[in-house]
């Protein structure tokens, strides 16, 4: 039980540092490679503002997807918005007492699990039904959707089916933000779901699920398109005039 | 080598996403430039020992250089919103003409090389080695991608496949892999001054044809000038202008617009190209000095303005890369833009009463028109984000009577490819040509059919020379296709002859 308890413990311990430096690593990667001409795909935004907006509605909206492929962008926003639901109703395992708004979310938050599920369910069939994804998908493309709809369903199944001691598990995520670790009910179902989780983190930084942050660095963008009013020169690039 | 006989691609009454046909365009593959066309440009000549180490250490290069390579590489998350964006893979349903599979066959290498998944997990992730193998695929499909960015519109992280695409032949030209057309093309601006090769004392000879066909036509002096000490403005436009068909009907028009303005202007033997084959390569220190000699040419001249003819990637080289590879051009008149596309110019013309038409002149043709890829999606027109759609348009409809517009989903942002682009307008890749205009002929073939159009429209000398080499196979004439200031040479009022 005490074993139990350590083990996961320094799982999620070890998942969050590789999750927050992994990531910030590869954000640094990003950041360091100059961006070394205009390449923003036009009609692009002409200010600041309008490339703050721009980018807001790709992350809100998922406004290319939208225009590329309906059906991926219906099972794709979907899944998403649902997470962030999802995400947001578990906060209250982190906080005491839970904020309000997390509270006013619990509802939403509850059968949001459902559609996260169904977006990814459609998302993982065009992968089989649609010939040309079929042909680019990679075991790990599959992995990843087995892994999310995986996290999905035992958590819907805990909510809905077979209630984990949930009292618990909040005493043991609040003793891990104070490093008191407390016990953890030993319920296989509660356990499988906190494994993913971890593992969900543990390779976000080493996997496409970097596409999230990545969007923020993408030139075609996050550029203005100001060519001809500015210069953009980068540092190995004004190298080559003093030749 | 006689080319392989193939299909030309029936035209449906709508566009039909095709099946994936594994291998499809497997052929296809452009001819090798030989060590002396290779060397000329600063690369080596062919590919030796140990090209595997060079060209993963290149790969690393790029990826410190280029933002959008490292991003790129990583984002990609196999949505498949792209596979069914590029005119290639339309035409010819070969999977890895999708833009997704085409960045996977670098994305691959680069995840074995550069990532801890590829490095311990290749089979999970796809991950390969850099072989002989690959490289031919790199060969073969990187020049099955015209750099058109159709894809990167869709993309929900805005992966461009062109900057991959750039990359991949930049190391490929790194360890002596070159493509002959684009790379010969590269070492005929060097050392003369222009892509087709023409010397001085031909150009200038031509435009003195062309002074004595415009005077036998209008009878009017409109001057064609080279090399004019101290005009207004300096003229970049595409070689092609100067002897191919239709091209030199726009150059016409040009100069009829500058004559109508009384605008002082000239051409330069040194610099009359505006083409710049290197970003097809993806090759910075090449794109900088073909470039540069437009600022020499400028500069010597005395010139105050610079002003860019009708051609695609040229004008995306020249608006969204001139001032960061030659600018700042401060010492150019800053009441224009530097540089100024030659449809903002006689845009502005029309817009101000300068000039003015007998647009009847054009009554014979129902026109449409062919938005550039590189002008639609790496460049704009006029201020206002889009003006690369307007102008254009706004001048067909100033100077002519009859237009209509292609189907929505084929112009403006979302435009098709001519087919011909990124360096792929060689004989040797006819094949892809024609299949790669599928989406484009079968756009075309709804408005001739529903509207009676009988001319396309175009702003890029590639457009307008794959085109007239493409049409006659989807059953169309040649003739079909022209050039905005083409329309606009024949409406231009000149005045009375004297």
């Amino acid at each position: 039980m005490q074993a139990l308890a350590i083990g996961y413990a320094f799982l999620f311990y070890a998942a969050t540092a590789m999750l927050v430096v992994g990531v910030a690593l590869r954000l640094r990667v990003y950041a360091r490679a100059p961006a070394p001409l205009k390449i923003p795909t036009t009609p692009a935004p002409t200010t600041t503002g309008g490339v703050a907006l721009r980018l807001t509605r790709e992350v809100v909206f998922f406004e290319s997807l939208f225009k590329g492929s309906k059906w991926t962008w219906l099972f794709g926003w979907t899944f998403h918005a649902a997470l962030l639901l999802v995400l947001l109703r578990h906060l209250r395992y982190f906080q005491q007492p839970v904020w309000a708004p997390i509270v006013f979310v619990q509802f939403f938050g509850t059968y949001a699990g459902f559609a996260m599920v169904a977006g990814l369910a459609g998302l993982w069939a065009r992968r089989f039904l649609v010939d040309r994804v079929r042909y680019i998908s990679t075991p790990s493309d599959h992995l990843h959707l087995a892994l999310l709809l995986a996290i999905g369903l035992s958590g819907l199944t805990m909510r809905f089916v077979a209630h984990t001691d949930i009292v618990a598990v909040k005493a043991f995520m609040l003793g891990l933000m104070r490093f008191s670790i407390q016990p953890l009910p030993a319920d296989p179902l509660l356990l499988l779901h906190l494994t993913l989780v971890a593992l969900l983190m543990i390779v976000f930084p080493i996997s496409k699920l970097m596409h999230a942050p990545g969007l923020f660095f993408s030139p075609t963008r996050n550029q203005a398109d100001t060519s001809r009013e500015a210069r953009h020169i980068a540092a190995w690039a004004t190298a080559l005039e003093e030749k | 080598m006689a080319a392989a006989k193939f299909e030309t691609p029936a035209l449906k009454a709508y566009p039909v996403i095709p099946l994936v046909a594994e291998g499809a365009m497997a052929h296809s593959k452009p001819y090798v430039a030989s060590p002396a066309i290779q060397q000329a440009i600063g690369f080596p000549g062919e590919l030796a020992e140990g090209w595997e180490e060079r060209a993963i250490a290149k790969m690393g290069e790029l990826l410190g250089k280029y933002r959008s390579l490292q991003v790129y590489m990583d984002t990609c998350v196999h949505c498949g919103a792209c596979s069914d964006k590029c005119h290639y893979y339309l035409g010819t349903a070969d999977p890895k003409n999708m833009p997704v599979a085409r960045q996977d066959l670098m994305r691959s290498v680069y995840r074995r090389y550069f990532t801890f998944a590829g490095k311990h997990f290749p089979k999970l992730v796809g991950a390969v080695d850099m072989t002989k193998d690959v490289l031919d695929q790199w060969w073969s499909y990187y020049n099955q991608c015209s750099e058109c960015r159709r894809c990167s519109v869709f993309c929900p992280y805005g992966i461009d496949t062109a900057e991959i695409t750039m990359a991949a032949r930049e190391i490929m030209d790194s360890v002596g892999l070159g493509q002959k057309y684009a790379n010969e093309i590269l070492g005929k601006v060097h050392r003369i001054g222009n892509n087709l090769g023409i010397p001085e004392p031909a150009l200038e000879d031509t435009l003195l044809g062309l002074e004595e066909d415009t005077k036998e036509e209008t009878g009017i002096d409109v001057r064609f000038p080279l090399d004019v000490e101290g005009a207004e403005v300096l003229l970049i436009t595409p070689s092609a202008d100067f002897f191919s068909e239709p091209h030199v009907e726009s150059l016409i028009g040009y100069a009829k617009v500058f004559h109508a303005a009384g605008v002082s202007w000239t051409l330069s033997s040194k610099a009359s190209e505006a083409a710049n084959f290197a970003l097809f390569i993806g090759n910075y220190e090449q794109m900088r000095k073909v470039s540069m000699r437009v600022k020499e040419e400028a500069q010597r001249l005395g010139v105050r303005r610079i002003i860019v003819g009708e051609c695609g990637h040229a004008w995306r080289v020249a608006y969204s890369f001139w001032n960061t590879l030659i600018g700042p051009f401060d010492w150019l008149d800053a009441r224009y833009p530097v540089p100024q596309h030659i449809c903002e110019f006689t845009y502005d013309l029309i817009q101000r009463g300068a000039i003015t038409f007998d647009k009847e002149k054009n009554d014979d043709r129902i026109i449409t028109f062919h938005d550039s890829c590189n002008v639609a999606r790496a460049s704009r027109m006029g201020d206002m984000p889009g003006g690369q759609f307007v102008i254009p348009r706004e001048i067909i409809k100033a100077v002519a009577n009859h237009f209509h517009d292609m189907a929505p989903g084929t112009i403006g942002e979302s435009t098709f490819c001519c087919g011909g682009g990124g360096g792929l307008l060689t004989d040797d890749l006819l094949e892809l040509r024609v299949k790669g205009a599928l989406p484009r002929m079968e756009a075309l073939k709804t408005v001739v059919d529903e509207h009676g159009v009988n001319f396309m429209a175009a702003i890029c000398a590639i457009c307008k020379a794959q085109f007239s080499k493409v049409l006659p196979y989807y059953g169309f004439d040649m003739s079909m296709i022209g050039g905005v200031h083409q329309l606009v040479s024949k409406a231009i009022r000149l005045g009375e002859p004297h």
